[in-house]
């Protein structure tokens, strides 16, 4: 085996970022003449296994194990630390889930192995693969090369790779087993819950003003809800915002907060970190005013603004409500 | 109860930059550092549990050239914490984290902590690992994305971010790791008081190039501006120009007026 895509079981469903590793995947596969096999195990894993054996792969892996039924970093690093030590694939392929920050960094101590994270793409190289990941949140990119001599550690940002693009097939069940005994799981898990209900609902809204930490500071939130109120929109803001206590949790948009798709996204000193954009590109249309003509957010946004949003917000609402009127 | 504190430092989010002529880095002669975000609630978050306890140490850990680090540390040290080690570096940064984790592994072993607490990612590599990693090394419990701590008698309930608005409390035994997730608390403001008294507090050095052994495991090859993806109206003109056509936009185009 040359390359193992280690899947995300949703409830004995493929996870959309195991999806998109394996399109991923079945490109390196592709490019490198390798062969590609995919890891299914936790809670319904036979259900998982069997859904993975409709798309195009050498083998599923299924690892049944009691230990395994709840997610614990304990428990996966262990596991997949051993399914590697059997297997021993070349590349492992995950998506950047917050399941996979949490346990693949103590694989790759433990095997003292690379874990490239959070990849957008990848090309072939001198027989090679040469990973691209955006650095410096997101302001420039970076080419990674792994030097390992055993296997290399990926996984991709959400969206990287499309998951519709995971090519079907069938492919075989095999059933492994590690050893595993109760007291390698160290932690106790609780219940996953949602906070308390009762904050705003953005998924609806149409319009949508958000503001980033380019506000500058608590006292200039009044100005920007004189052009909430002008064009009749919703008040959403990226996390610092929030952190800082200048908003409520339920405004945050992102891979921590809301998902939205407004017809019009006003983003107002939000610099466009992937974990923002997430929760926002879908919008039909995105303006972007920042002061920085190089801030990501304008590699996204419809419209863009290079200007101090101090000056623009006054402006802008009068002008929107003389339109109005 | 022992704390250590790993700190980054990294560039400010008003800094220019520049990648480097050779393209193996950006250059960084008229950056200004800071220390990282998360770092920052990670920090609060050990001195905050030190007040709680009523005794303990936090100590805080960075690694970096002389100048930027030494700030960070001392800023740190102005907040309360209480003494700190400094991995010197010399040339380029590292940027494998598990060789990062690795020096922070050896050179932390002796001290024993039975709490660590990074950053969940910094925001020039941004690889989201050392602090697991370190863990691991170390052989302690961890946990990553962590939103709230209560500490108890041998061990720490921790409250962890999930996707998309959940949560989950998670139970380690001590001694634990654990990655900070930023909103976790508010980190406070040096006081006139501790930045005086912090030039009295311990700042160790420990040369980097004294520790590391490990073989490089991922290297960065180029560093360089991303293409556009999208086709993007840039709006020109003075401010008056620049608003009569984003209206305009929205009345004829985006249609929301
Ligand atoms: C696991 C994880 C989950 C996360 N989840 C989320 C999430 O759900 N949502 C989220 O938003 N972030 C999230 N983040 C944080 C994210 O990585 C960024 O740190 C955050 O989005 C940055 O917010 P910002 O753009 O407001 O601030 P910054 O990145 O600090 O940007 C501020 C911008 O304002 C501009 N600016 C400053 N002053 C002015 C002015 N006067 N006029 C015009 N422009 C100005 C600056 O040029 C800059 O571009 C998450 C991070 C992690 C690691
Ligand atoms: N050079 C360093 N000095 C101190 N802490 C570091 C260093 N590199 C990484 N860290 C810590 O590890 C966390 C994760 O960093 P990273 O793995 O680079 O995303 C950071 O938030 C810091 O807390």
């Amino acid at each position: 085996m040359d390359i193992l895509v280690a899947l995300e079981n949703n409830s004995g469903s493929i996870h959309r970022m195991s999806l998109e590793a394996l399109a991923a995947g079945q490109k390196l596969a592709s490019e490198m003449n390798l062969s590609l096999s995919m890891l299914a195990m936790g809670k319904n894993g036979g259900d998982l296994a069997e859904n993975a054996g409709k798309f195009n792969a050498e083998e599923v892996l299924l690892l049944e194990n009691p230990l395994l039924d709840n997610y614990s970093s304990d428990g996966y690093s262990q596991a997949i630390t051993s399914v590697l030590e059997q297997e021993k694939p070349r590349f492992v392929f995950m998506g950047h889930t917050y399941m996979v920050r949490d346990f693949l960094p103590r694989v790759s101590a433990r095997l003292q192995i690379p874990f490239v994270s959070d990849v957008i793409q990848f090309r072939i190289d001198d027989g090679a693969p040469v990973f691209t990941k955006q650095v410096f949140n997101a302001k420039l990119g970076a080419d990674i090369v792994s030097q390992s001599k055993g296997a290399t550690l990926v996984s991709f940002q959400s969206a990287a790779y499309q998951s519709d693009q995971a090519e079907a097939g069938a492919a075989a069940i095999r059933s492994i087993s590690i050893e595993m005994d109760s007291s390698a799981v160290k932690t106790q898990s609780e219940e996953p819950f949602k906070e308390e209900a009762g904050g705003v609902d953005l998924t609806n809204a149409e319009i949508i003003v958000s503001i980033g930490r380019g506000i500058g500071k608590e006292e200039n939130i009044p100005i920007v809800n004189a052009l909430v109120d002008a064009l009749g929109a919703e008040l959403g803001s990226s996390r610092p915002i929030v952190d800082s206590g200048w908003l409520e949790p339920s405004r945050q948009i992102g891979s921590s907060g809301q998902n939205v798709a407004p017809k019009l996204y006003l983003a107002l000193g939000i610099s466009g970190a992937i974990q923002h954009v997430v929760g926002m590109k879908g919008s039909k249309n995105i303006v972007a005013i920042n002061k920085d003509s190089e801030a990501p957010i304008f590699e996204i946004a419809d419209y863009g603004i290079v200007g101090d949003i101090l000056e623009i917000i006054p402006k802008l609402s009068e002008a929107v409500q003389a339109a109005k009127n | 109860m022992k704390i250590g504190v790993l700190i980054k430092q990294v560039p400010g989010e008003e800094s220019p930059l520049r990648v480097a002529p050779d393209q193996g880095w950006i250059d960084e002669t008229s950056v200004n550092f800071e220390t990282n975000e998360s770092d920052s609630y990670a920090l609060e978050e050990g001195l905050q549990i030190r007040e709680k306890n009523g005794d303990g140490e936090v100590v805080v850990i960075s690694m970096g050239p002389e100048g930027r680090t030494q700030k960070v540390i001392r800023e740190a040290l102005a907040k309360g914490a209480d003494r700190s080690i400094h991995i010197t570096e010399e040339g380029p940064p590292e940027t494998d984290p598990l060789r990062t984790a690795g020096v922070f592994a050896k050179a932390l072993q002796e001290e024993q902590f039975d709490l660590i607490l990074s950053g969940l990612q910094s925001l020039d590599l941004g690889t989201g690992q050392t602090g697991v990693i370190l863990g691991e090394l170390l052989g302690m419990s961890s946990a990553t994305l962590v939103m709230e701590t209560e500490v108890g008698e041998n061990s720490i309930r921790v409250k962890r971010e999930l996707e998309s608005g959940w949560f989950q409390w998670v139970t380690l035994p001590l001694p634990a790791c654990l990655s900070i997730q930023s909103g976790i608390n508010q980190p406070r403001y040096p006081s006139l008081k501790g930045i005086m008294g912090a030039k009295k507090k311990e700042i160790k050095p420990l040369p980097k190039a004294e520790i590391i052994e490990s073989n490089v495991n991922q290297s960065i090859t180029r560093v360089y501006s991303m293409q556009k993806a999208k086709q993007t109206e840039m709006i020109t003109g003075d401010i008056d120009q620049q608003i009569n056509r984003l209206v305009e936009a929205m009345r004829t185009e985006i249609k929301v007026l």
